[in-house]
């Protein structure tokens, strides 16, 4: 490896030696092809033309007078395949076709990146194999059918939870019988290196035009920037761009799934401590000899016990603050906001939402908010109708 | 305590090392498996602590961590275990594991301890020799010896590197995947014992995918200096879940077939 892609005492590359060849040869075909004239030019004309960038930051007027404070919303649920997951795909997949690869596999929790692995896969005419535990295709079983729909052949996978950890542990063991035409096309900005600093230069587009956004039309940077974390792939994406503006405060916010006391959560970087999995030492859900403890969140997507090594690195460090909000919270802001806006918000991004609800009354009235919306809530509507039945029948009836 | 290069230095052949999970299918009854393993001829003993999330392991292996853990094994109880061989018999004893165990333990701690009930090596799967500074000097500082692995997409410049920090033995993985028993043996593999051999004294002892006599055999004329069984000798004991008190004599019977063989090679 040419770096150690490590993050404070984050990070690194914790692999079997099996993978350390094709870890190897994706860093040093990343840093040949980042900056060369022919990928950019490709990756921006799909950022463009394909993926529907740039994404607008819209001002959210109803629940901003909600809050009480101005909320601006960064909508990458937009984008095509209704998440910014396909920011990473182009670029992993533009790289993996360069390096002249000819088969993609991916691992996926809500399906979102699942999905976008396979639109590249279908885009690019590669062989695609996503690996996906049985309970995440159960309650995301949508996805699971565009996916097939694209052509990619969907993994069930059986051990442990059956979630996104659990996929990731399968992927990484194909991949290792496979290593020599396949490129693992990493969903998140975790893993072992290089894939923390891939994901976020590919996914740093994010941020890049939230802050020229912000300097445009509101004529300054913003108070706060916020966003989901799980694996952390979009909050370091907008996050990125906002490091050196010192006053612009980085609020990252985890699932706390039924309570941070009760233990049923996926909120390691509140809850967690340092360890190794899946290549890369990170704040870890662990009991005290190192076994990873199960996992629980209402998303699929953040449902995961480990975080990216650059979160834990911007944790200890203080440049950003991690919050946690509940399932409860969630399902709540999923109901106020689309009341709201007419916008249905993932449940992944809901977590962001419901943290900027929880400020109301408690940020003064100049405040201004940026949100990063990572993703639509369209493959979550059964979700919500079975924890809220009454509800949704009561306003059904009402409207 | 029995070192390696005695074990090496002793024998006219290739040595029998077994795999096992500690504790599977339970304490008790894993004992007793690898207790009848030493009588039946191992020259070498292989052991994984059971993890949660096994990345290096196929489903065999998966399997058996999943009955250690459900069955209450932990690390102390691995330690224990450890000690409770070695009063048995005198054989050196590697450890084959995952990172979090260790670290979360406390490197050092962990190897001194585990050198004391008895272990000779401590391997782990998933950390390569670009991050052997995290645990070269403890382990020597413990009087461990090390292990590390080189797999057939190793370059030769790198796997000479890992060969020169490699005091035990080279654990060197017969093909591209995970454990598990396979059919046949990977094309891959005499290659590379071949070019290890031109490029060290150190022992080279191959494992994943092993699972016949005459796979052992086969490696053994390779030039292998040991040969590591582990799925195939797992799958037994999956095999007599329903009359655990069989699973000792089956495990036996198995590792005296491959003993044979490799003596008459």
């Amino acid at each position: 490896m040419k770096y150690d892609g490590r993050f404070g005492q984050f990070g690194g590359c914790y692999v079997p030696e099996v993978l350390i060849p094709a870890l190897e040869e994706i860093e040093q075909a990343f840093y040949k092809y980042y900056k060369d004239e022919n990928f950019v030019a490709d990756l921006d004309a799909l950022y463009r033309e394909y993926a529907g960038r740039p994404t607008p930051l819209y001002y959210a007027t109803r629940f901003s007078k909600l809050v009480g404070f101005k909320v601006y919303i960064k909508r990458e649920d937009l984008l095509h395949g209704g998440a910014h997951k396909v920011n990473n795909c182009l670029g992993q997949g533009l790289l993996a076709k360069y390096m002249g690869k000819t088969k993609l596999i991916a691992e996926t929790g809500a399906g979102q990146h699942g999905l976008a692995t396979s639109m590249i896969g279908a885009l690019l005419g590669m062989e695609t194999k996503i690996f996906m535990g049985t309970v995440d295709i159960e309650r995301q079983s949508v996805n699971v059918h565009k996916m097939k729909l694209c052509g990619a052949e969907v993994v069930p996978v059986e051990g442990g939870t059956a979630t996104l950890k659990d996929a990731i542990n399968e992927a990484l063991r194909y991949w290792t019988a496979n290593v020599t035409d396949t490129f693992y096309l990493f969903g998140t900005a975790c893993g072992p290196h290089p894939y923390p600093t891939v994901v976020k230069y590919f996914q740093s587009c994010i941020g890049t035009e939230a802050r020229a956004q912000c300097l445009e039309k509101i004529g300054k940077l913003p108070d706060i920037v916020t966003a989901c974390v799980g694996g952390g792939s979009n909050a370091i994406g907008i996050f990125s761009a906002f490091y050196n503006d010192k006053d612009v405060k980085l609020v990252g916010v985890e699932p706390a799934g039924k309570g941070l006391d009760t233990g049923k959560h996926a909120a390691p970087l509140m809850a967690g401590s340092p360890g190794i999995l899946h290549g890369t030492r990170m704040y870890l859900m662990q009991d005290e000899e190192g076994q990873i403890l199960d996992t629980e969140s209402i998303s699929a997507g953040l449902d995961y016990p480990g975080v990216g090594p650059e979160h834990c690195l911007l944790k200890d460090s203080g440049r950003a603050e991690y919050v946690a909000v509940d399932d409860e919270a969630v399902l709540d802001i999923f109901d106020i906001f689309t009341k709201c806006e007419g916008i249905l918000p993932a449940l992944e991004s809901s977590h962001a939402l419901a943290w900027v609800y929880s400020q109301k009354g408690k940020l003064p009235a100049d405040a201004t908010v940026v949100v990063n919306l990572s993703g639509r809530g369209d493959k979550d509507v059964g979700i919500v109708e079975k924890h809220r039945p009454t509800r949704t029948k009561t306003q059904t009836n009402t409207d | 305590m029995k070192k390696y290069k005695e074990v090496f230095n002793e024998l006219k052949r290739a040595a029998l090392i077994p795999f096992f999970v500690i504790g599977d299918p339970d304490f008790d009854t894993s004992l007793e498996i690898v207790k009848a393993a030493i009588d039946a001829g191992a020259d070498i003993l292989e052991l994984g602590i059971a993890f949660s999330d096994p990345i290096a392991d196929g489903p065999t292996i998966q399997k058996a961590d999943v009955r250690a853990m459900g069955a209450g094994m932990d690390i102390g109880k691995a330690k224990d275990f450890i000690s409770k061989i070695k009063a048995y018999k005198d054989i050196p004893i590697g450890l084959l594991m995952y990172y979090n165990l260790v670290y979360q333990y406390g490197t050092e701690k962990f190897f001194a301890d585990f050198a004391k009930a008895g272990t000779n090596s401590v391997l782990i799967a998933d950390l390569s020799i670009d991050d052997a500074d995290e645990v070269y000097e403890p382990a020597r500082k413990a009087g461990l010896d090390t292990v590390f692995m080189v797999t057939p997409n190793t370059e030769t410049q790198r796997a000479k590197r890992i060969a020169e920090k490699c005091s035990g033995f080279i654990y060197t993985v017969s093909l591209l995947g995970v454990t598990g028993g396979r059919e046949t043996l990977s094309d891959m593999v005499k290659p590379l014992i071949t070019r290890l051999k031109s490029l060290t004294d150190v022992p080279v002892c191959v494992g994943f995918g092993v699972s016949k006599p005459e796979h052992a055999v086969d490696l053994a004329k390779a030039g292998a200096d040991g040969v590591i069984i582990g799925s195939k000798i797992v799958k037994i004991i999956e095999e007599n879940l329903d009359n655990k008190q069989n699973a000792p004599a089956k495990v036996a019977e198995f590792i005296g077939q491959v003993k044979q063989a490799l003596k008459q090679a």
